[in-house]
Parts: C-alpha cells; sequence; structure tokens
C-alpha cells in the first residue's frame, strides 16, 4: 500500500516538472536533475522554477495533511482542521496590516510575519483555554478556535477595505507556490522535515487520545501534555505552510480521512499515508492551476477546494453516522 | 414547569418591552447621527410632516430607507439564527453554517462579473442577484443532505453546509481575483456587510418576507421546544418531525436569505443574537424569537450607525464592526460557562 503511494507520489513530481508552459521532454528533465547545466534554457527553468514549486507542494502539502490529522485525532472532531486553531486567520490579519503599514515588503518578509500570525492567532486560543475553569477540552478548543477565526478574519476585512487593499489581500490568500524561491525552500524544508520526524512518536498517543479521554488517561497518557505537543507540532507545520503559499484549505480536512479509509484507525500509518497523499494533492493542484489557463495561474487554493469538496460531499453523504 | 411558566412569562414581557425601547433609542440616534447632523426635535418634527425641505430630503430619501432595511434585517437575521439553532439543535447553527452567506456572496460576484456598471439603476438587482445565490446555496445543500430514510438529519446539515460553503467561496475567489479593483473593493465592502444605497424598494421588496417568516416561525414555538427533545421524544408527544423541520428550515433559509441579500454577509448576529437572547428570556421559542429579534436588530442599527460615523472616510461596514465587538463578548461568554 505505502510503496504504491510513494509510486504515485514520485510519479505525479515527475509530471508536474515536465508539464508546464513549456513542454519538456522526459529526457531533458532527468538530465536537469541529475546532471544541471546551468548553460542550457530548459535545465534552467526546472531547476529555478519548476523543482522548488513541485519540492515546495511536496512538503506543504504533507504538512497540511498531517496537521489536519493531528488535529483530528486530538480534538476527536472530523471536521477540525488548521483553520479551526486561528492559525489561516491569524496569518491573513497580520498580512492585511503589513500590507496596509509597509506597502512593498520582499516576500520573505510577508513569510516571516504571517508565520508570526498565524502563532499569535493560536496563542490567543490557548490562553482562552487556560482562562477557561477545566482548561482546553475539546469541545472549547473548537468553539473558540471557529470564534477567533471568524475575528480575525473580519478584522483583517475591515483593514483590507479600509486601507483599499482588498484584492491584494485576497491573491495572498487564495495561495500559491508561484513565489517560491530556492533561498526560501532552505529555510522551509528543514523546519518542516524536522518537525515530521519529530512527531512520529507522538502517533501513538494521538491514536489513544482518539479512542477517548477516558481510554486515554486509564492507559496512563499526560492529555495535556500531549495535546500541547501536538498543537505546538500543528502551529509549526501549518504556519509555516500557510506563510509560505497562502491559505489552503481542505487538504488538512480531506486528506486524513482518506487516509483513515486507506488504512485504519492507527495514528501511526495515519500519519504517514496524509503525509505522502497530502504532497500528492498539491503536487497535482499546483500542476493543474499552471496548466489549466496558461500562462495564467489559477490559484492553488481554488483548485484544492475544486477537487475536494466533491469528495467530501461524496463521504459526507456516503457515511451512515457522522463521519 | 407550570409554576415557572408566569413569571418566565412577565419576565420575557419586562426584557421585551425593555429590548423595544433600546431599539427605539438606537434608531433615533442613528436617524440623527451622520454627515449631516439632525437633532432629536428635528428629526421627530421631520417624522410628523413638520421639517424643512431639506431635513425631509436627508430623512425620508436617505437614512430612514437605509435604518428600515438595517431594522428589518437585524431582526430576521436575529430570529432565523434562533430558528436554526432549535432545528438543528446545535447551538453553533447560524445561516453562515447553511452556505448562505457564500451563496449570496457567489450570486453578487456573478452580477458584478456581468455587469461592469454600477450606477444606481441597478442596485436593486444586487440583492436579486445575492438572493438567488444563497438559495441556490441552501436548496443544494438540502438536496444533497436529505436521506429517505430519515429526512435532513441535523448532523448531515452541518457536514454537507461546510462542504457546499467551501465550494462556492471557492468559485466567489475565483470570479473575484479576475475583477478590476474598484469593482473589487466595492464588492468586498458589500460582501462584509454594507447597508449603503439602500431605497424605500428595498424596504418593500424586503417588508413582506420578514414579516411572513417570523410570523410562521413564531406560531411554530412550540414544535421548535419539541425539537430539542430530540427527534424520538419529539414523535411521541405528536410533533411531525420530519414534515416540520423541512417546513421551518425553509422559513429559516428564506428569512436569512432576503435579510443576507439586502444587508451583505453578516454573521455573528444569527449566532449571537439567540444565545444572549437565551439568557435573558430562557429556552423557551415564545419569548426567545421576539428577544432574538430585537437584539439583532440592536446590535445591526448599532453597529451600521459606528461603522457609517467613526470611521470617515471609508466607512467600515456593519459586519465587520459586528463582529469586533461581538467575537471577543462571545469568548468571554464561553470562558465564563461551564
Amino acid at each position: 500500500m505505502f510503496l504504491s503511494v510513494i509510486a504515485v507520489l514520485l510519479l505525479s513530481m515527475f509530471v508536474a516538472i515536465s508539464l508546464g508552459a513549456k513542454g519538456l521532454t522526459l529526457e531533458t528533465v532527468w538530465t536537469a536533475i541529475f546532471q544541471y547545466n546551468p548553460a542550457l534554457t530548459p535545465h534552467q527553468i526546472i531547476h529555478e522554477l519548476r523543482l522548488p514549486r513541485v519540492l515546495a507542494a511536496v512538503m506543504i502539502g504533507a504538512a497540511f495533511a498531517v496537521a489536519g490529522a493531528l488535529m483530528q485525532g486530538i480534538t476527536r472532531n472530523p471536521l477540525a482542521d488548521t483553520g479551526i486553531l486561528g492559525i489561516n486567520a491569524g496569518a491573513t490579519f497580520v498580512v492585511a496590516l503589513s500590507f496596509a503599514f509597509w506597502p512593498g515588503l520582499p516576500y520573505g518578509w510577508i513569510m516571516f510575519l504571517s508565520f508570526v500570525g498565524a502563532v499569535l492567532g493560536t496563542l490567543l486560543i490557548f490562553l482562552l483555554g487556560m482562562a477557561a475553569p477545566g482548561g482546553l477540552s475539546s469541545i472549547r478548543l473548537t468553539v473558540a478556535g471557529a470564534v477567533v477565526a471568524a475575528m480575525l478574519s473580519s478584522l483583517s476585512t475591515g483593514v483590507a477595505i479600509y486601507f483599499d487593499l482588498s484584492q491584494d489581500l485576497a491573491f495572498w490568500y487564495a495561495g500559491g507556490f508561484g513565489g517560491i524561491e530556492w533561498r526560501h525552500l532552505k529555510l522551509i524544508l528543514p523546519v518542516l522535515l524536522v518537525t515530521l520526524v519529530l512527531i512520529m512518536p507522538l502517533a501513538q498517543r494521538v491514536s489513544l487520545m482518539s479512542l477517548g479521554e477516558e481510554v486515554a488517561i486509564n492507559l496512563g497518557i499526560n492529555l495535556r501534555w500531549t495535546r500541547f505537543l501536538a498543537l505546538a507540532a500543528v502551529v509549526v507545520l501549518a504556519g509555516v505552510s500557510v506563510s509560505a503559499v497562502g491559505s489552503i484549505g481542505f487538504v488538512g480536512l480531506v486528506i486524513p480521512h482518506i487516509s483513515r479509509k486507506l488504512v485504519g484507525v492507527d495514528y501511526r500509518l495515519i500519519i504517514p499515508m496524509s503525509s505522502l497523499l497530502g504532497a500528492i494533492l498539491l503536487v497535482l493542484a499546483d500542476l493543474g492551476s499552471r496548466i489549466v489557463n496558461p500562462p495564467e495561474e489559477l490559484a492553488v487554493g481554488i483548485m484544492v477546494a475544486f477537487v475536494g469538496v466533491p469528495f467530501f460531499l461524496y463521504l459526507a453523504r456516503k457515511e451512515r453516522r457522522a463521519l | 414547569m407550570n409554576s415557572n411558566t408566569p413569571s418566565r412569562g412577565k419576565r420575557s414581557i419586562i426584557v421585551s418591552v425593555t429590548l423595544l425601547c433600546v431599539a427605539i433609542a438606537v434608531v433615533v440616534i442613528s436617524l440623527n447621527t451622520g454627515t449631516i447632523r439632525l437633532s432629536p426635535v428635528a428629526v421627530l418634527q421631520t417624522l410628523f410632516g413638520n421639517g424643512s425641505s431639506d431635513d425631509q430630503i436627508v430623512l425620508f430619501d436617505y437614512r430612514l430607507p437605509r435604518i428600515l432595511v438595517t431594522v428589518l434585517a437585524g431582526a430576521g437575521l436575529g430570529i432565523a439564527g434562533a430558528a436554526l439553532q432549535g432545528i438543528t439543535r446545535n447551538p453553533l447553527a447560524d445561516p453562515g453554517i447553511l452556505g448562505l452567506h457564500a451563496g449570496a456572496a457567489f450570486g453578487l460576484m456573478v452580477f458584478v462579473s456581468l455587469s461592469f456598471t454600477l450606477d444606481s439603476s441597478v442596485a436593486l438587482l444586487i440583492p436579486l442577484f445575492a438572493f438567488a445565490g444563497s438559495v441556490a446555496a441552501a436548496l443544494i445543500i438540502m438536496l444533497l443532505s436529505y436521506d429517505r430514510h430519515n429526512g435532513v438529519s441535523p448532523i448531515k446539515l452541518i457536514l454537507v453546509g461546510i462542504a457546499v460553503a467551501a465550494g462556492f467561496h471557492a468559485l466567489t475567489l475565483y470570479l473575484s481575483l479576475r475583477l478590476d479593483e474598484d469593482t473589487y473593493s466595492f464588492a468586498a465592502r458589500w460582501l462584509a456587510g454594507s447597508v449603503w444605497g439602500r431605497d424605500w424598494v428595498h424596504v418593500q421588496a424586503l417588508l413582506p418576507w420578514v414579516v411572513l417568516c417570523i410570523s410562521y416561525i413564531w406560531s411554530r414555538s412550540k414544535t421548535l421546544d419539541a425539537f430539542n427533545l430530540g427527534d424520538a421524544a419529539a414523535t411521541s408527544i405528536g410533533t411531525p418531525v420530519r414534515s416540520q423541520r423541512v417546513i421551518l428550515l425553509l422559513c429559516a433559509v428564506a428569512l436569512s436569505a432576503v435579510s443576507v441579500s439586502m444587508a451583505g454577509g453578516i454573521g455573528f448576529i444569527g449566532l449571537a443574537a439567540p444565545h444572549l437572547a437565551r439568557r435573558l428570556v430562557g429556552p423557551m421559542h415564545r419569548h426567545l424569537i421576539p428577544a432574538a429579534g430585537l437584539i439583532g436588530m440592536v446590535i445591526l442599527v448599532s453597529a451600521d450607525t459606528i461603522g457609517r460615523t467613526i470611521f470617515q472616510p471609508n466607512a467600515i461596514p456593519a459586519g465587520v464592526v459586528v463582529a469586533a465587538i461581538g467575537a471577543p463578548y462571545f469568548l468571554y461568554l464561553l470562558v465564563r460557562s461551564k
């Protein structure tokens, strides 16, 4: 199962690199990757434009999907995704402020600021959870998250309208891999990879938590600590991803469901499977967004929703119980 | 229960009368604030037909229709939220969940993408498109969540609602990114809930719907109370659960669709007004529905007044004001309650 999914991922990466506004032969792709020659234009296109995009799509797809799987596991809510933690909304709000007060910031700075926003949005929800008697129960986390997200995105709209920059913000929000360069990748990839590897030991505890809090407590799991670690991982994974490519919903919601269908309820299998499937989805979505209407690009977020919504509807209709 | 009802009834009457007074006060304040200030006396004089012609123009041609639209839409959103929360048995349900906002936004985007002129002559068509969009979204959601065995089950309704709303958002985003900047910021402003340039025609279009739907929903208060017991218990005390749920759902949808199409996508009122009302008058829908309507009215009229007077020259849409004030309060409630 895993081997065939990995094969699909490699295949789709290869296709994504070779297809595009300029058609290139497979042979060129192969030599460009493994015997890079900076003097040749096709090699340059692949090396400087397509390869970083595809790598970014792989890592960010994996990050979004794993973040979603973790959220669904610890909140025991099949509808939970990273949007609930205020990550997307926090990032959007800070980006809106930066567009308003420091117009023309370079891409790298916007990335940094939106990561700060993502962390701040989540921190707000953490603080609320701590202020509440009894701490962060799953349901409270979900509700607080939804309300904070609604407030922050509404404030972003207000800032955008007051300073006349609605469309700039919409472009950022819609998401895209167009601005990704090698120097950003060098920052993003290690962080995401390390986090993904580090959370693997958490997977078993998340599995037990997804069975219910009582079960987990009886088995001697420290709920608060597990929840904290998992949420911290989610913030890093989703925060970095959102700041790199904008707000791409639905990956974190849909992919864990598909993974659960394929490998069952054990998060030690769900998490790796989600990362692979998330990677495939975003590589294909990015490819789709480039080739639907070249040379214009469709926002990746839109592409993902077009694929994800019908699938999710199918799941919701088919399932007898509440997903 | 029986000994409880009269005192609760009394309390709810007191609350409703107080809310009504607050609502009237807010409307009067709203009527006399704006770029041209009118004193309360002048407002009253003009209302009774003794004002100067300038005052008359300001009041009758500009301010009054706008405020009446906010009044009706605020009440509509509050009551639609109360009904939806009763129907779905979910305290987080609001018109946004049924995809109504997303549908209205899509309708607006279709309209602005098709036509490139936004003069006043076409202004009446905007609510029409928004209405069509939100009804379309609601119908898609209800059809997809309809099940031959169980009718419309609440949990499926919410799941499907989220997905369909996301789909409409994607379509809206797709259209909106192709607009030019001016059109886009007009649309964004409208979507965030600004009640700008409303005319008497809009009041006339809104009024019958709001009155009809509100009275029907109120007349079915007992049914909504019965839903709270769960489907099985409600059926056993003689409530036709399946048919009533569909009819009430249609009513709530129509009510929020007309409100959203006139006032823009204002979240939070449908969510917060019923919660506030429940704190004031308890869970019986007979008391809850009028209170929720009045609270929604007060919130929307105040938010619109604040948005257009404090933030000059770029007025902030009422929806943003509502969320900025409503969300912290809601979070406070959440943290306080067990």
